[in-house]
């Protein structure tokens, strides 16, 4: 059973990905993007870490998908942009990924390298919120600290960015070469 | 048969390269930004991966901050991506080749 569900949710998270990349619509990209989130967390649920899975759908399939439809909605890019393909881009493409993809199937042929336990036999240990707080506020209390100065940079920042000031409100650009 | 960490780090490579195939090959640079998410979360399966079978609570926690960080990256990134397009009425990234030579 869990097997099945695996194989089923890794093969809705791949296809929903390499249609993300595929597509021309950046709309069915971004709803793409949720299935894709979607499947990892079920992929995290799997592996015992229901914390993580909350996370995931909340942070990414609700939070970065919004921010993500909110600027496609905003930009209003034209979809479909016919130019010629981007031959460089597509030759590094399939150069790197046919590389990528045999080292992870080679990694998959080597699996007996982990002598690790099955998923049957290991224990989850991130399962409970109550594990996560414990360690967030005892071993992890500087990282904590400065995800949060991070998070307050990042909302200074997007702030200041996104504030339309005079010179670049015009249609012309003052800065030009 | 039983699952063991090959497979989920065979899922984690997979995501891997397609975000990585996907940053290569498209142009627009708000398709861009969701291959980079994909290969964050290609990252975050593996680490939760190893955090399971090796029964360490360090992958997890990672993967909580690694969430943090890609929230705030992404926040940061689509604003300076308005800004441009303001400017340059384009995400295309072959036409904001401004810093160039």
């Amino acid at each position: 059973m869990v097997d099945f569900l695996f194989y089923l949710f890794s093969l809705t998270t791949l296809l929903a990905a390499g249609t993300v990349i595929l597509t021309r619509n950046p709309i069915n990209a971004a709803m793409l993007l949720i299935l894709t989130f979607v499947g990892t967390g079920a992929l995290f649920v799997l592996l015992g870490a229901y914390f993580l899975a909350a996370v995931q759908l909340a942070v990414y399939a609700g939070a970065v998908i919004v921010l993500f439809l909110f600027i496609v909605m905003l930009l209003d890019v034209e979809t479909a942009r016919s130019g010629k393909p981007n031959y460089p881009g597509l030759v590094a493409g399939i150069g790197v990924g046919a590389l990528l993809v045999a080292g992870a199937l080679v990694l998959y042929k080597r699996g007996d390298y982990f002598t690790l336990a099955t998923l049957r036999e290991s224990v989850p240990v991130g399962a409970s919120t109550r594990s996560f707080g414990v360690e967030l506020f005892t071993t992890y209390m500087l990282p904590v600290q400065l995800a949060g100065v991070l998070l307050l940079i990042a909302m200074l920042g997007v702030i200041h960015i996104g504030k339309r000031t005079r010179d670049s409100s015009g249609e012309e650009a003052s800065h030009r070469q | 048969m039983t699952l063991g960490i090959h497979e989920f780090l065979m899922v984690s490579g997979l995501l891997f390269a397609i975000g990585f195939v996907g940053l290569l090959i498209r142009r627009n640079a708000l398709i861009l930004f969701m291959c980079l998410e994909l290969m964050l979360n290609a990252v975050n399966l593996a680490l939760v991966a190893f955090s399971r079978f090796t029964e360490t609570m360090g992958g997890n926690l990672f993967v909580f901050f690694i969430i943090t960080v890609a929230a705030a990256e992404v926040a940061v990134g689509l604003a300076i991506l308005v800004a441009l397009f303001r400017k340059r009425r384009s995400v295309y990234v072959q036409e904001l080749g401004a810093l160039k030579n």
